[in-house]
């Protein structure tokens, strides 16, 4: 019959359908492990953090973030898989499980450490929130912003800094909350709203999707601080460890001056530091729950951070953006990693 | 019927081909199954946010929310809680919802009726119009009248403009605001007054008609009542209505009603969208309606106005009222689109912004799904009292 | 009503006569033809002029594209990014024989005495679906995986609606007697669950299966992303195909039910041999109805972040390099979208009219 066949065969989909993977892991580094990738939550689409080209292959510094830490545990920075979720959906993600790690431009506050049962393992971009506004408005200052439309993105930081900046001026705003920063561009070059708001390291990116670059501008004001950094899930330490290690290690090997060009002469370096980062002395990754020379692939696959920054958003790239506070500390900047011993 | 004496009846059949028992055994096995997953559901929930640190309980909807929302019916400023939120954005669905309901009836009542036209042209654009927007997704049809056609509109300082008073741009439509002065509440009483004696009207002529046959023009009486009372109110009140007129303050206009394109956009879609659906329901409605009906009208001496009126649409209504209901149901759940343009209604506000920012994503979506669901049901429930008033009662 | 033994003999009308009976038959209806006919006029002809007359059509780069018309080239460059999404070039020609199989399937089923096409609808729906799921992905058969995230386009609508309505269809089926069963907990149940999945809107069934099933999920159990999406749609459609499958059980006429009792059948003998076969092949035209919904509700998913047909056009008409090709992108995918609704509506329509012969009492 016609309709017990197709019904058989619905059936047959259906298994198929639920009996996708199952496996119980305890840790998430086991669960990763057992996966063999990293399952990286992104933006959708954001030039210089995470942005994917036609191909489907992701670049930026938050890609690379992520892809660090899978040289460091697979010694494979490709195995990757990139989950692409929009600021509202960014945290239920990561708490259901469905993400390993989140690093999509998050800002680190207290809230989200503290409720949501996340944790920021650090900051991978020292970010301060500020506003692109239409020239033809011949508006100098975020004070003379009185009464303007606002294109913002949802559940982000910048909604909350807006309010609270508009309310402490005694001004009035109207927002305009769209899921993705696509639209908030879409919305400012339809002239739907004034100014459009987020972080600074945002705008550049965002003004050059515009048609016309040049009729926008970047107000010198930052409203707030927003400390960018790779999150994690609360309860599981040594994720927390590993992640949050990566990262320092890149800033270390900054530092020592070890970038992946060198990393094989690095090899040799009689630099008690440099041994302990690339594996050669010590048993810094088995502490961590790491392969000993977790550094040396993290460099050589991925960079340090001064290579990861200057190859997504540097002076070079179309985002042209100056290191300033994400220059080290010993170089006038703020980024400070603790040793790596 | 059967006696039931024990004993002497041969043993019947063994339990597991008894009906009832078998009956019984298949609910069992049902209720326990839904009981056991929904258990396991909850288990697992629950043991998952507990190791994942996630804050539970509705304690969050008592926080201040601190963000701004572009419309509200309710005041609403930063300062406020998240339950706030919660209320600012039921409100503003339940608008959306309600102008769509109301547009998407009276355009597709009006193309339902087209596309039956004797004029060939109409009939024909009706059908065209019923072929395209139907199979067409509303969300693009949302993104159409959103991202391409404001910007097509001119900037707040190049406004398009009416005498004035009503202002058209990229940030919205602006009309002018009525505000009542001292002394407007003798108006609204003249209102309630004249609806009342409307009501009564109606009930004597009913029953005046039913004792004597005769017919009182109930609907040109309780109309002119309607309007005259309440006009001689405003005016022996001395006219306390001013009119708060949109102007160009700083970016953005100031004052009057504004109509935010967001709203525009969604409620201009939802309606034509609708309205596609309902057209063909209108149509198949008073086609149900057979021809011996209109001519037994016709042969009774009724005007063509009063066949309609007592003969046709009461039928046809019959046949429309259940999938209308339906249609009605779908625009509702369609208004979550919303999001999608930065409307800020349920979705958009509650489990957008609030969701995210207070992470609990589980107490969001249950009463997120429960407003959907309380929506739908009284929809329902109003449509099968009218469904129920109109239905064929046989006697 | 009863057709007459001998049609009228057929009176030519000239087309004045024509015009006087349909557009000019009185006062009002004339002005009415005017008004109207001169607003068809005045928008048609700027519309064409857009879409044809002033349109690019050839060219390599954004820059050809000069006239004021539509930039078509804008669509044409990126097809391969609309139909695919991010598929790898070197095994598009796996989805390619997915979509010619479809085709060998379903197109048939439009032209009558086609040899056969029973056969080919059925296969459409049997083993189509198994075909699919080891070529598209592959992983099997020496096929390279090619992992769901890179799925988009229109291959990715389409599936979504395909699974989505082949997978709803036995849940459907199992709520629609659950509702008409006669153990008051199971009926309970299934008007329950029927009533909850129907009221909520699919958005917030798509994001709660996106984000939040993991979290209802034990431990280390995961699905991908598409695949909870499917589950979400799945759920939700079916509930709405258990009320079209009601519809067909409540129009069998109760003698079937009491002849089938009466010859002794049980109550799944008697569901799957004598009501269930009526009762489906009246729905069918609801059933293709409940399709041509999902297919357009299936654009929903780009707002969880997939990449549809919808989602791919989105994504790239905010491109700097193409300039206002807003509306282009959107009239590309309502004519997509108006393409395949129209076939299918049609479709129904006419078996509809086929299978309107017994039965209604």
């Amino acid at each position: 019959m016609n309709n017990t066949k197709s019904m058989a065969a619905g059936a047959v989909m259906l298994c198929g359908v639920l009996a996708a993977p199952f496996a119980t892991a305890a840790t998430t580094l086991e669960s990763v492990k057992e996966k063999g990738h990293l399952q990286c939550g992104v933006t959708s689409g954001l030039p210089g953090f995470s942005q994917p080209d036609d191909k489907g292959n992701w670049t930026g510094i938050d890609v690379d973030t992520c892809r660090a830490v899978a040289a460091a545990i697979f010694g494979d920075a490709q195995a990757v898989e990139f989950t692409p979720l929009t600021a509202k959906e960014r945290f239920t993600a990561l708490q259901s499980g469905e993400i390993d790690m989140l690093s999509r431009n998050t800002t680190w506050t207290l809230t989200r450490d503290a409720s949501l049962g996340l944790n920021f393992t650090g900051t991978n971009y020292y970010d301060g929130q500020g506003f692109l506004i239409n020239k033809d408005l011949g508006v100098n200052d975020a004070t003379e912003l009185d009464g303007a439309t606002i294109c913002i993105q949802a559940g982000t930081t910048t909604e909350l800094n807006l309010s609270d900046y508009f309310r402490a001026k005694g001004m009035e705003y109207q927002p305009i909350v769209f899921d993705t920063s696509e639209q908030t561009v879409q919305g400012f070059a339809a002239g739907r709203c004034d100014v459009l708001t987020s972080d600074r390291s945002q705008l550049a990116a965002l003004r050059s999707k515009l048609t016309d670059p040049s009729s926008a501008e970047i107000l010198p004001n930052t409203i707030s601080k927003e400390p960018l950094g790779p999150v994690v899930r609360q309860g599981d330490d040594q994720w927390f460890n590993i992640v949050k290690w990566v990262l320092f290690a890149q800033i270390n090997a900054e530092e020592l001056g070890i970038t992946s060009a060198n990393v094989e002469d690095m090899l040799k370096s009689d630099n008690p530091n440099v041994q302990r980062l690339l594996g050669t002395d010590g048993d810094m990754g088995a502490k961590l729950g790491l392969p000993d020379d977790f550094g040396h692939k993290v460099i050589k696959q991925v960079g340090n951070y001064g290579e990861m920054y200057d190859r997504n958003v540097g002076p070079d790239t179309p985002l042209g953006l100056d290191r300033g506070l994400n220059a080290l500390w010993t170089e006038g900047g703020i980024l400070y990693a603790p040793p790596l011993r | 019927m059967k006696k039931q004496t024990v004993d002497s009846r041969p043993a019947g059949p063994k339990p597991w081909y008894d009906p009832r028992i078998r009956s019984l055994f298949f609910q069992f096995v049902a209720i326990a199954l839904v009981f056991w997953g929904g258990w396991t559901l909850v288990d697992n929930t629950l043991s998952n946010m507990e190791s994942r640190g996630i804050s539970t309980g509705f304690g969050f909807l008592n926080e201040t929310a601190g963000f701004g929302i572009i419309m509200s019916l309710v005041p609403y400023d930063a300062t406020m809680t998240y339950g706030r939120t919660f209320f600012v954005g039921l409100m503003n669905t339940l608008l959306v919802s309600a102008m769509g309901i109301v547009a998407a009836t009276i355009i597709g009542f009006i193309i339902g009726v087209a596309r039956l036209s004797s004029n060939w042209l109409v009939a024909k654009l009706a059908l065209v119009y019923i072929e395209v927007i139907r199979n067409i997704p509303l969300l693009l049809q949302i993104f159409f009248w959103y991202f391409a056609v404001l910007g097509s509109l001119p900037s707040p300082r190049q406004s398009v403009e009416v005498g004035g008073s009503f202002f058209l741009n990229n940030r919205g439509l602006y009309l002018p605001e009525p505000i009542t002065q001292d002394g407007f509440g003798l108006v609204w009483g003249a209102l309630i007054v004249a609806i009342v004696a409307v009501v009564g009207l109606r009930t004597w002529a009913k029953r005046r008609q039913l004792a004597t046959g005769q017919i009182f023009p109930t609907f040109k009486v309780g109309f002119a009542i309607l309007v005259i009372l309440p006009v001689l109110a405003y005016l022996t009140a001395g006219a306390p209505l001013e009119w708060d007129l949109p102007a160009l303050k700083g970016f953005n206009f100031g004052g009057g009603i504004t109509i935010i394109p967001e709203l525009a956009a969604l409620w201009i879609a939802l309606s034509l969208y609708t309205a596609s659906f309902i057209a063909e329901i209108v149509r198949s409605g008073i086609l149900s309606v057979s021809k011996g009906q209109t001519e037994a009208a016709k042969a009774l001496g009724l005007p063509n106005g009063l066949t309609l009126r007592l003969v046709v649409i009461p039928q046809a209504m019959r046949v429309i009222i259940p999938p209308l209901t339906s249609q009605y149901l779908n625009l509702a759940k369609n208004s979550s689109l919303a999001t999608a343009i930065g409307y800020p209604d349920l979705v958009a506000v509650f489990m957008g912004t609030t969701l995210n920012q207070t992470g609990q994503a589980v107490e969001v979506v249950a009463i997120t799904m429960a407003v959907y669901l309380t929506i739908s049901l009284t929809i329902s429930l109003f449509m099968n009292i009218y469904n129920r008033a109109v239905a064929i009662k046989e006697r | 009503m009863a057709e007459p033994m001998l049609k009228p003999p057929k009176v030519a009308i000239s087309p004045l006569d024509w015009m006087r009976q349909n557009l000019f038959s009185s006062w009002y209806n004339s002005l009415l033809t005017i008004v109207v006919g001169y607003m068809v006029v005045t928008s048609v002809g700027p519309l064409f002029t857009w879409l044809f007359f002033e349109a690019t059509f050839l060219g390599d780069e954004p820059s050809d594209c000069v006239g004021t018309g539509a930039c078509w080239l804008f669509i044409s460059q990126r097809l391969n990014f609309f139909i695919y999404g991010f598929y790898p070039d070197e095994f598009q020609w796996r989805v390619d024989v997915m979509f010619l199989l479809l085709a060998v399937c379903f197109v048939p089923q439009f032209i009558e005495r086609f040899p056969g096409r029973k056969w080919f609808g059925l296969f459409g729906l049997t083993g189509l679906p198994v075909v699919g799921y080891f070529l598209i992905p592959g992983g099997n058969f020496g096929l390279e995986i090619v992992e769901s995230s890179k799925w988009g386009g229109l291959m990715l609508t389409l599936i979504l609606a395909y699974i989505g309505i082949i997978a709803s269809l036995p849940i459907g089926i199992l709520l629609a007697l659950g509702r008409r069963s006669e153990m008051p907990i199971i009926r309970g149940i299934c008007v329950v669950f029927i009533e909850v999945w129907r009221a909520v809107p699919l958005i917030t069934v798509l994001f709660m299966a996106s984000v939040m099933l993991p979290l209802f999920l034990p431990d280390g159990m995961n699905f991908e992303k598409l695949m909870r999406a499917l589950i979400g749609i799945t759920l939700w459609q079916s509930a709405y195909m258990a009320e079209v499958i009601r519809g067909g059980l409540q129009a069998i006429p109760r003698g079937q039910y009491e002849a089938a009792d009466a010859l002794g059948l049980g109550y799944w003998k008697k569901t799957g041999l004598i009501i269930l076969p009526q009762a489906l092949k009246m729905v069918i035209p609801g059933i293709v109805n409940t399709f041509i919904s999902l297919f357009k509700d299936t654009t929903l998913v780009l707002i969880i972040g997939l990449f549809d047909i919808l989602g791919t056009v989105q994504s790239t008409v905010t491109d700097p390099a193409w300039q206002n090709v807003a509306i282009e992108g959107y009239v590309f995918v309502a004519f997509c979208f108006w393409v395949f609704c129209f076939g299918i509506s049609r479709y129904s329509q006419n078996l509809e009219r086929k299978l309107d012969t017994g039965h209604k009492t």
